[in-house]
């Protein structure tokens, strides 16, 4: 394993650490707001400091990492549930109308940035964390698609399909036993960087309001409350933007790390 | 004098032994093969030469060109040397230019890197270099991007790039491996006219046998970074002292003795086949247009019978294959086997299916890489209505690992587990496991050494016999049709243009294309008839 | 060349079609209508009816569309429900701030990423190479908004270097609006920048182990001659691809950048239109936007042609 595999190991398991251990223990009730202790810095009584209600920073980054987790991680799994079916179908009826409409599809939905997707969803529906979620993970579909197709694609001129269809074998059924083994390690290291996106659209979308609303935390909203206050409170900033660094730093290095040691041109030698 | 001196040259990468005292030299005006099967380390030699190793590898020893050694030089004064003194001619020629490039502008490089012309002149120089190796101005302006030529077209214009500063040392690596045999011909004689007239030395890395000693003043031949032996032409075909020499020289002329076929009863039927490829629409609004990739095909084959069906890239034979298996439709005629429809409706017959299988060439792309031996070579099974389980199937998948000559508990491993010939003998293991009554051999020797392929070669001979194999052999190399099938076809076009015993079509063709490809394919000199005796001197060209 | 162009035209033509009727349509699933929300509870039947006549809401659904694209092509987006002033206005000055805001980002990370990438690539796995690829690491972790904040709190509220929101507008001349737009700028770049020099360099090293590389080097080009002769024009394909997608990223991040800056773009009409349920200006901008993704990657298209020879011959 390389370094920077166990540093993303290392960094990811923390958040998801935190994340979890916020269900049964924080320092703090996130929610409890006392007045006289606000805006306390990094100190022994409170480690990240108190925000303007003097809540526990801490423990609210403690739970925001779940809101952070949960929709970033929900999004990749829309994207993937239905863009990887659509890509390996599309490959599948290459050139065909299905292919061309998927493809279609695929270029129009690209053309809406998650913001806007999530935008046009709040316009209708309300802001909310659900929202937030079907607009990442819409906007993670044609990822999902477009790579699986590509790289199921390269597989179908591989001699080792067209056995499998001189065997008699559907497309569909090539698709799950061959093709789609074949793309797993790509699918991981693909979703690993989707999850880090999310994260960051996540808390984009928290910042300007369309994502979780309170009193649900999230680190996007603890900044954007923390803006007015940056001149005289700098950690309310800083911390939670470092959290956020941190999840996307360990999820990227995750991924780099696991593209090279998944990679079997890496690893099997095929001489 | 010699142009250059190789002395026991030694390189290692990642301290893993390449080369082992390596000593060759080449003569102005003189061709010396290098030849050897994948892996002897013909090609790192050549790339020593030029200096464009690997940054990891590590060598000693001398290559002395024109008295300076070059291990010792610089990368800058080695830069100088290169496209100046020496010119390389590389294996793949569809992927050796910038295609983003004119022609005209990548032959002009090697001069004005080198600073020999001013631009203008460069250019001129460029067209009078592209004329010389047969590309003339009227169908190859200067202006022609890469992906506007063809294969031949372009390994002309790496040659060009490559001598447009009369360098007096040429290296080509494998020039003609990628290329058609008629076109291999061309391409060997633009390299023996370009050494005659410039008076060039060339280092010529092949694998190719018949290739080597049709070209070659010298031979050297390598194995696992060795030279075993190495001799003038003439001398080394007659007096060849290594065995491995010897055994490479017969493996390249490797005859099998199929058994006789039975009485002809037709097995496959193929009737006026014609398969249409659809092209781009000519306009915005214009009608699509079509490309006949198989055009009124008709031949039978016989049980028991072994068919060839020869061509270059591009006739069609792939196409063919395809619509034989049942993997596409075509647009008119019939394909019958055993007197029923491959293709019923718009679908594959299952029922017909089941009675042939294929044998690809890719030794390394036919697999799964994630199945182990097992699950591949039963991959067939799922033709049957029912298919064996528990034991019956065990048996049968060690049956057929037994037939290929492999161990049955092979069985439990996976494929990069195995060599190119291994995988052969497994894709022919998965071919014979439902027992069809058509085999289809799709180039399936074309990608393997020559030695691993007069095994497969002899495996065939040998299945033939036990199981009564019916078969059609698809490739583009002549030797082996020759000796592994009955009757064969020739294809060109989309159309087969001779059909005949194959013994017939070889020593007499009547198809003028029949007879082109046959006289543009190199041979080997006959070395069984007299191995002791001094060699005739063998028509040059 | 030409064929290939109007084939990308017709597919950016039925692109529009499809994004404006989802568009539309998901808009009008949008419940409660315009003009019951302007006039509030209270309002007599009538006169909600007179205003939907006036807002043009009475019509069938589909001659609405056809009128709203209409309208758009005339350059008339309709009049906003709230200000009742008409959309385009509303937009084009909007415009001014987020256009020059995008372009500016956009020109910021190319011009960082090309040499950084480049130097990467050709540096591969020396320190030079490790320096810049983890920063780039970092780059593309840091959300740019919390960059901005930072951005501001270093230089506009510890340096005073520049104004910490707001912008002067282009009245006051193209420097002074240039300055205000800055550190928005930067702040979108800088992590579109990272990411673009990884692509830029990965792409280089996908190119060096090209067949035609070594041809290069065979002719006498040094290592750094043929990176630049013959790696970095075909390195551009796959990250002209980037920029194109990179557009959408920075349309949609300026939208976030301009509440940190309190920009006066088209992100702060759209949150301002959605809190007031103007419903006709969400519609017009998004569609904009989606507009204005769609055009890109039709540029892009057209730059692949200049680029790569094969795109302009191929049928």
């Amino acid at each position: 394993m390389s370094r920077s595999l166990i540093i993303g190991i290392a960094l990811s398991s923390l958040v998801v650490l935190a994340a979890l251990v916020s269900f049964v223990w924080t320092p703090y009730d996130h929610t409890v707001m006392d007045i006289p202790a606000k805006l306390h810095p990094p100190g022994a009584g409170h480690w990240f400091g108190t925000d303007h209600f003097g809540r526990d920073i801490f423990s609210m980054i403690m739970v925001g990492a779940r809101t952070s987790i949960a929709v970033a991680l929900i999004a990749v799994g829309i994207g993937m549930a239905l863009g990887v079916p659509l890509g390996l179908m599309a490959a599948a009826h290459k050139g065909s109308w299905l292919d061309e409409l998927i493809m279609r599809g695929n270029d129009l939905v690209f053309a809406f940035p998650s913001l806007v997707i999530a935008i046009l969803i709040t316009a209708v529906f309300g802001a909310g964390a659900v929202n937030a979620i079907i607009a990442i993970g819409i906007f993670n579909i044609p990822v999902f698609a477009r790579i699986s197709r590509g790289a199921a694609l390269s597989l179908w001129e591989r001699d080792f399909i067209l056995a499998a269809r001189v065997a008699g074998k559907s497309g569909a059924r090539i698709s799950i036993e061959h093709i789609l083994p074949n793309i797993t390690n790509l699918l991981i290291v693909q979703g690993t960087i989707q999850f880090s996106l999310g994260i960051l659209a996540e808390a984009g979308l928290s910042y300007v309001g369309l994502g979780a609303q309170p009193p649900t935390p999230s680190w996007g909203r603890m900044l954007a409350d923390a803006q007015t206050m940056v001149s005289f409170a700098p950690h309310l900033a800083l911390i939670p933007g470092i959290a956020i660094i941190v999840t996307v730093l360990g999820l990227n290095l995750m991924g780099d790390g696991l593209r090279d040691y998944l990679d079997p041109r890496l690893r099997i030698n095929r001489a | 004098m010699s142009l250059l001196d190789i002395e026991n040259l030694c390189l290692s990468i990642h301290r893993l032994d390449i080369l082992h005292n390596v000593s060759l030299s080449v003569a102005p005006g003189e061709i010396v093969a290098v030849t050897g099967e994948s892996g002897s380390g013909k090609s790192m030699t050549a790339l020593a030469v030029m200096g464009l190793l690997p940054g990891s590898a590590k060598a000693t020893g001398r290559i002395v060109l024109d008295g300076s050694d070059l291990l010792d030089m610089s990368e800058t004064d080695m830069c100088a040397i290169r496209g100046q003194r020496v010119g390389m001619v590389f294996q793949e020629p569809m992927t050796a230019l910038n295609p983003v490039k004119t022609i005209g502008d990548q032959v002009a490089e090697t001069i004005l890197v080198h600073d020999a012309l001013p631009r203008d002149q460069a250019m001129q120089r460029a067209r009078e270099v592209l004329d010389r190796v047969g590309l003339p101005a009227a169908r190859f302006p200067l202006s022609r991007y890469p992906h506007e030529l063809s294969g031949g077209q372009r390994q002309r214009v790496v040659i060009a790039m490559a001598i447009a500063l009369r360098p007096k040392l040429l290296i080509a690596d494998e020039p003609t491996t990628a290329l058609d045999v008629t076109t291999q011909a061309q391409i060997l004689d633009l390299l023996k006219g370009l050494v005659a007239d410039f008076g060039m030395g060339l280092l010529m890395i092949t694998h190719d046998l018949a290739v080597v000693s049709d070209m070659a003043d010298r031979i050297v031949v390598m194995r696992h970074g060795v030279v075993v032996e190495q001799g003038a032409t003439q001398h080394l075909l007659a007096h060849m002292t290594h065995p491995y020499t010897r055994m490479l020289f017969q493996a390249s002329n490797h005859q099998v003795t199929l058994p006789e076929p039975p009485a002809p009863t037709p097995l496959l039927q193929v009737q006026n086949v014609c398969r249409d490829y659809r092209l781009p629409r000519s306009g915005l609004f214009g009608e699509a247009g079509r490309y006949r990739a198989v055009n009124d095909v008709s031949f039978t084959l016989n049980r028991g019978e072994r068919l060839g069906l020869v061509g270059e890239s591009g006739c069609g034979k792939s196409t063919l294959t395809r619509a034989i298996l049942g993997l596409e439709d075509v647009q008119s005629g019939r394909i019958l086997l055993d007197g029923a429809p491959v293709f019923t409706g718009n679908r594959p017959n299952l029922a017909v299916r089941r009675k042939m299988q294929v044998v690809f060439q890719d030794p390394f792309g036919s697999f799964n890489p994630r199945h182990r031996v097992d699950r591949l070579i039963a991959e067939p099974f799922h033709l049957l209505a029912s298919p064996p389980t528990g034991t019956a199937r065990q048996d049968a998948i060690a049956e057929a690992l037994t037939a290929v000559g492999l161990r049955p508990d092979d069985a439990g491993k996976y494929i990069h587990e195995f060599s190119g010939g291994q995988r052969q003998r497994i894709a022919i293991a998965r071919a014979l496991i439902i027992r069809p009554e058509l085999i289809l051999f799709d180039e399936a020797v074309s990608a393997l050494d020559v030695s691993v392929r007069a095994q497969i070669l002899d495996l065939m001979a040998d299945l033939c016999a036990t199981y009564d194999l019916t078969y059609l052999f698809i490739s583009h190399d002549l030797s082996v049709v020759r000796t592994v099938t009955d009757r064969v076809l020739v294809m060109q076009s989309g159309k087969i243009v001779e059909t005949g015993q194959t013994e017939d079509v070889f020593t007499a063709p009547r198809h003028p294309y029949t007879q082109a490809l046959i006289a543009a394919a190199p041979r080997l000199p006959d070395l069984g008839a007299a191995p002791e005796s001094d060699h005739p001197a063998r028509p040059i060209g | 060349m030409l064929r290939y162009s109007l084939k990308r035209l017709m597919s950016l033509l039925i692109s529009l079609a499809v994004a404006s009727v989802v568009i539309f349509v998901v808009i009008e699933i949008a419940p409660g209508d315009p003009a019951s929300f302007m006039l509030g509870i209270n309002a007599q039947p009538e006169t909600v009816a007179a205003l939907r006549t006036e807002l043009g809401l009475d019509v069938p659904k589909w001659q609405r569309y056809l009128d709203w694209i209409g309208g758009m092509f005339r350059g008339d987006f309709g009049t906003s429900y709230t200000y009742r002033t008409p959309v385009a206005e509303m937009i084009a000055d909007r415009l001014w701030v987020s256009l020059p805001l995008a372009l500016f980002a956009l020109a910021l990370s190319t011009l960082i990423a090309f040499p950084a990438g480049i130097y990467a690539a050709s540096r591969r796995g020396q320190p030079g190479d490790v320096a810049v690829m983890g920063a780039t690491q970092l780059g593309v972790a840091v959300p740019n908004f919390w960059f901005a904040m930072m951005l501001v709190l270093i230089f506009a509220i510890n340096l005073r270097w520049f104004s910490a929101g707001g912008f002067v507008g282009w009245e006051a001349g193209f420097w002074a609006g240039m300055r205000s737009l800055t550190l928005p700028a930067v702040s979108l770049a800088l992590p579109q920048a990272a990411i673009l020099a990884r692509v830029m360099r990965s792409s280089l090293l996908d190119i060096l182990g090209e067949d035609f590389m070594r041809t290069a080097r065979a002719k006498g080009l040094s290592r750094r001659q043929a990176l630049w002769r013959h790696g970095v024009r075909n390195a551009l394909i796959p990250v002209l691809t980037i920029i194109g997608l990179q557009f959408s990223f920075l349309l949609a991040g300026s939208i976030i950048i301009e509440q940190v800056f309190y920009l006066p773009g088209l992100g702060r009409l759209v949150f301002q239109s959605i809190s007031s349920r103007d419903l006709i200006v969400v519609e017009s901008v998004v569609m904009l936007l989606v507009f204005s993704v769609i055009l890109v990657n039709f540029l892009v298209d057209l730059a692949y042609a200049l680029v790569d020879p094969r795109l302009r011959t191929r049928t």
